[in-house]
């Protein structure tokens, strides 16, 4: 009996100490969110240290698919389906169903048998105007993308580059899925003309347009309603057309020794505390979790997002990067 | 008194010690040639070797140049950074130069202010400057809204401006501020050497004020004013802070490294883009070392120091001219502190230390701050050690000729390398796990210090090294080289004079040194952008990660802390001065 029980007793610190070690978490989350969301795992697992390498999300894709052949991250928290798309052809995702993974919704999860990645929450495309600015200059509130490339926002425009920014890239993909590649570009130019920069991340324009550095950023619905709290003189509007968007998702890295916590932590990721964290910044989260959708939000999100086609983003994505770098980015300052 | 006997001995012993010294000296020596090339010849190798392979190590000639040179969105940026680099010297140099002519010719008051002014710009990340220009210039900068249309209602007129700040005007401006204070150290050191015979020659001569400006001043500071031009150029050129923050869509070569390698991890394009950015600076600097050869010492021992200038005229165009600059500067840190303050830019213009919090934002906040602080006093104090030792080494040993050219040469040559391409080779050099040579492949000994403390304080070593070497060999050069034939002929071991005599005589010189690589480690952001880890944020580089997220006050928060840091730093650092000095100074000055 007394063996048992020291055997027991070794089996239960030697689960202990495995358990004490750290994750490694690759997010492409918001700086502002993550240590709200990291709270309840604080709690939960106070043994299991998580560091965190935050940036944008062409940044995070970039980083993982350059550390290929020596993966350094054990998990992928909140970073762009499409994104996590392009990681799993490369065969970089090990598929892993967290505890909470079959509550998920069909259409928030990796389509296959056995799948890689599970969403948390769909974010999608918002301008966040300064109503301030826009006063001044006795300016209409622009309601549709067709509206921004109007003459009169002039110069008042600024957007995140795709390549480096999620939310950039799911704007650029939806104006090419609603209007077809050869309108899309064309759209994209005349809309160019009144962009005054594209910035590195997808809540910079944002958070200029706060200021009044920018009149109108594209960015992203959370984004504008966390600034109109904060008392910058921002409006958040969803275009009429439909918002481009893209689910946040979680998967586990492949690598030769993949550590127990990183599953652990993934179960967290999943777990109603988890979601209901994600609901206070998104109108859907990953399964439903009864709290009501944030102020400022549509009623009903879904009728407000695009169908999306994850597919064609993501076998596209390299192809039109390098399209809109060609256009773009190149070119020197906007002509005033 | 001894006789024959006694002495042979004493002789043999002497040059038996002599023989392991020199042994001593010459391995030394060698050490420190042995650092330069693992520090610098090595990691630049890599770099080049890289800029010749394909993404995935395929040996590919000159087609990465090729893919450059034909990609209009790339090449433009070399004309680009051609382009403001010229523009901002061809302003910058001579308003540097009327400020240094200001401070040495002429008798002006608050000299000692004016030129604690003009050095403030450089305890600032440049990050500040564009970040600062925003507040001033943007669309809702001070400058652009009137003062918040504050003249407009009160004064009744509105001298609002809008000059287009994004792109090349604000990228100028940026380097101007970035580039002054350097040009005018290198200008004031210039003016000061002269003879006052030269002027009283032309006076006596008859020639006009402006004629002897032409004939005997600018003639006389032609070497300081290339050094000058080629110190801005290059300044410019290899910046990343300023573009960043300013430039808009105008695309600039630095600018171009980081979106390579950050944003689309594309190293071979980097790594080419890296050379591309080199060749003009290396040229620009062995233009300038060519022309330095042959300078002639202008100060004999018959020169007369010249007087400053007294007319009144004069003293008043330079004291307005000292003032007006000055007012500039104060307003440009003035607004930098202002804004960091504000709450709401430009809507609610209370004031809170709300953003110096840093709370819920990426950077890292306060540990990012105490790591740098860290970072810079390792880098303080290896790299002074380092860098007076092998100066001292270079210019107090005899013989070894080859050795002691090659080791001076390679001190020279990090003048030359822009930061972003230092931490980029670093990259290359140091982390690969295996070196791949002729076929062979050789474990790499310096893995463990990749993405480590050591890795962030060599690189600030190599970054700031040359100019701590030249200030390290001018103070040695006017230590006589008699203390070490004397010590010598008595048998004392070269170390023990060194710690003895050179070292404390020395001490101002190594205080300065200290503090120079202290405040630039705190500054730089180039260098470490791509060398920092997740675990050791740094301050410089929590600027640049906040201005990407686009929270650009907490940013200017951020950059107000390194200055004040290394305001205090100074201050420490003078004080320390003052106090050695008192003690170890003392000889030099007159007993009466």
């Amino acid at each position: 009996m007394k063996r048992i029980l020291m055997a027991l007793c070794l089996v239960a610190l030697c689960s202990a100490h495995a358990l004490a070690g750290e994750v490694l978490v690759y997010t492409a989350l918001e700086d502002d969110q993550i240590p709200r969301y990291i709270k309840s795992f604080k709690e939960k697992h106070p043994d299991i240290t998580v560091k965190f390498v935050r940036d944008s999300t062409g940044i995070v894709t970039a980083k993982l698919l350059a550390e290929k052949t020596n993966p350094q991250a054990d998990v992928v928290w909140g970073l762009s389906a499409v994104s996590l798309m392009q990681i799993e052809q490369a065969g970089m995702l090990e598929p892993y169903t967290p505890k909470d993974g079959a509550k998920v919704l069909p259409s928030f999860k990796d389509a296959a048998a056995d799948p890689a990645w599970f969403g948390i929450d769909a974010w999608m495309t918002g301008f966040c105007v300064n109503t301030v600015e826009l006063g001044n200059k006795k300016l209409p509130l622009p309601a549709s993308y067709a509206d921004l490339t109007k003459p009169e926002y002039k110069g008042m425009v600024t957007m995140p580059n795709p390549a480096s920014s999620g939310t950039g890239f799911l704007t650029v993909s939806a104006i090419l899925q609603l209007l077809g590649e050869e309108k899309g570009w064309a759209y994209l130019d005349k809309l160019h003309e009144n962009i005054s920069s594209y910035t590195h991340s997808g809540s910079k324009p944002c958070k200029l347009a706060g200021t009044g550095e920018a009149v109108i950023g594209i960015s992203f619905g959370y984004r504008g309603l966390q600034q109109k709290k904060k008392g910058e003189p921002i409006e958040t509007v969803f275009p009429k057309e439909g918002s481009g968007w893209d689910l946040e998702a979680n998967a586990l890295v492949k690598k030769a020794e993949i550590k127990p916590e990183a599953k652990v932590f993934l179960d967290w990721a999943l777990s109603l505390d988890a979601m209901k964290e994600y609901a206070q910044s998104f109108a859907l989260t990953g399964y439903p979790t009864g709290e009501p959708v944030p102020a400022g939000f549509p009623a009903d999100p879904s009728k407000q997002m695009i169908k999306n086609d994850f597919e064609w983003a993501a076998k596209n994505r390299d192809h039109i990067l390098a399209e809109w770098t060609k256009r773009y980015d190149g070119k020197s300052e906007p002509k005033k | 008194m001894p006789t024959r006997a006694d002495t042979a001995p004493l002789r043999t012993a002497v040059s038996e010690s002599l023989f392991s010294e020199r042994r001593l000296r010459a391995a030394l020596l060698l050490l420190a040639v042995l650092w330069l090339v693992c520090a610098v010849v090595l990691p630049m190798a890599q770099i080049a070797g890289i800029s010749l392979r394909n993404d995935h190590g395929v040996w590919v000639g000159l087609a990465n140049f090729k893919t450059y040179f034909t990609n209009p969105a790339l090449s433009t940026s070399l004309w680009n950074s051609l382009y403001v680099s010229a523009a901002t010297t061809l302003v910058s140099v001579p308003l540097a130069f009327v400020f240094a002519y200001a401070l040495t010719r002429t008798d002006i008051p608050l000299k000692g202010f004016f030129r604690g002014l003009a050095m403030a710009p450089l305890f600032a990340p440049t990050l500040l400057y564009g970040i600062t220009l925003v507040y001033l210039f943007g669309r809702k900068g001070l400058v652009t809204t009137g003062f918040f249309g504050f003249f407009s209602r009160v004064l009744g007129f509105d001298p609002s401006v809008d000059i287009g700040l994004y792109g090349k005007v604000g990228i100028i401006l940026s380097e101007i501020i970035f580039t002054f204070p350097q040009a005018m150290l290198i200008l004031s050191i210039a003016l000061r050497a002269t003879d006052a015979r030269l002027y009283e020659a032309a006076q006596a001569l008859g020639a006009s004020r402006i004629r002897t400006f032409f004939t005997v001043t600018l003639p006389g500071v032609k070497y300081g004013l290339l050094s000058a031009v080629c110190v801005s150029l290059i300044l410019c050129f290899t910046d990343f802070g300023a573009p960043k923050v300013v430039g808009g869509q105008f695309n600039v070569l630095a600018t171009d490294i980081y979106k390579q390698v950050i944003g689309q991890q594309n190293f071979a394009m980097g790594a080419t883009v890296s050379v591309v950015l080199l060749l003009p600076t290396v040229l620009a600097f062995l233009l300038d070392r060519l022309v330095q050869r042959r300078q002639a010492a202008l100060i004999v021992a018959k020169s007369v120091p010249l007087a400053p200038c007294a007319a009144p005229w004069t003293r008043l165009f330079h004291f307005c001219f000292c003032s007006l600059i000055s007012l500039g500067l104060l307003v440009f840190l003035g607004t930098a502190l202002f804004a960091s303050l504000v709450k709401v830019w430009p809507y609610d213009l209370s004031l809170s230390l709300l953003h110096f919090r840093f709370e819920n934002m990426g950077g890292g906040g306060y540990d990012a701050l105490s790591n740098s602080i860290r970072m810079s006093l390792y880098s303080a104090v290896a790299g002074t050690t380092v860098t007076f030792f092998s100066a001292y080494l270079i210019e107090k040993s005899r013989g070894m000729r080859s050795l002691r050219q090659t080791a001076y040469f390679l001190s020279m040559a990090p003048l030359a390398l822009p930061g972003l391409v230092i931490g980029l080779a670093y990259i290359f050099f140091f982390n690969a796990p295996t070196w791949q040579l002729a076929g062979f492949a050789i474990p790499n000994p310096f893995n463990r210090i990749y993405g480590t403390m050591a890795i962030l304080v060599l690189c600030n070593m190599v970054h700031f090294y040359s100019v701590c070497f030249l200030t390290a060999t001018t103070a040695l050069k006017q230590l006589d080289k008699e203390f070490e034939a004397v010590s010598e002929s008595m048998g004392v071991p070269f170390y023990k004079t060194f710690f003895r005599v050179t070292a404390p005589v020395c001490l101002p010189a190594i205080v300065e040194i200290g503090q120079f690589y202290f405040v630039n480690s705190m500054a730089t952001v180039s260098a470490v952008i791509f060398l920092y880890s997740a675990d050791i944020p740094l301050a410089s580089v929590a600027v640049a990660n906040m201005d990407d997220a686009g929270d650009i006050a907490p940013a200017a928060a951020m950059s107000v802390l390194i200055v004040l840091v290394n305001i205090v730093a100074r201050n420490v650092f003078g004080f320390v001065s003052a106090r050695l000095s008192h003690r170890s100074q003392s000889w030099s000055k007159r007993a009466s």
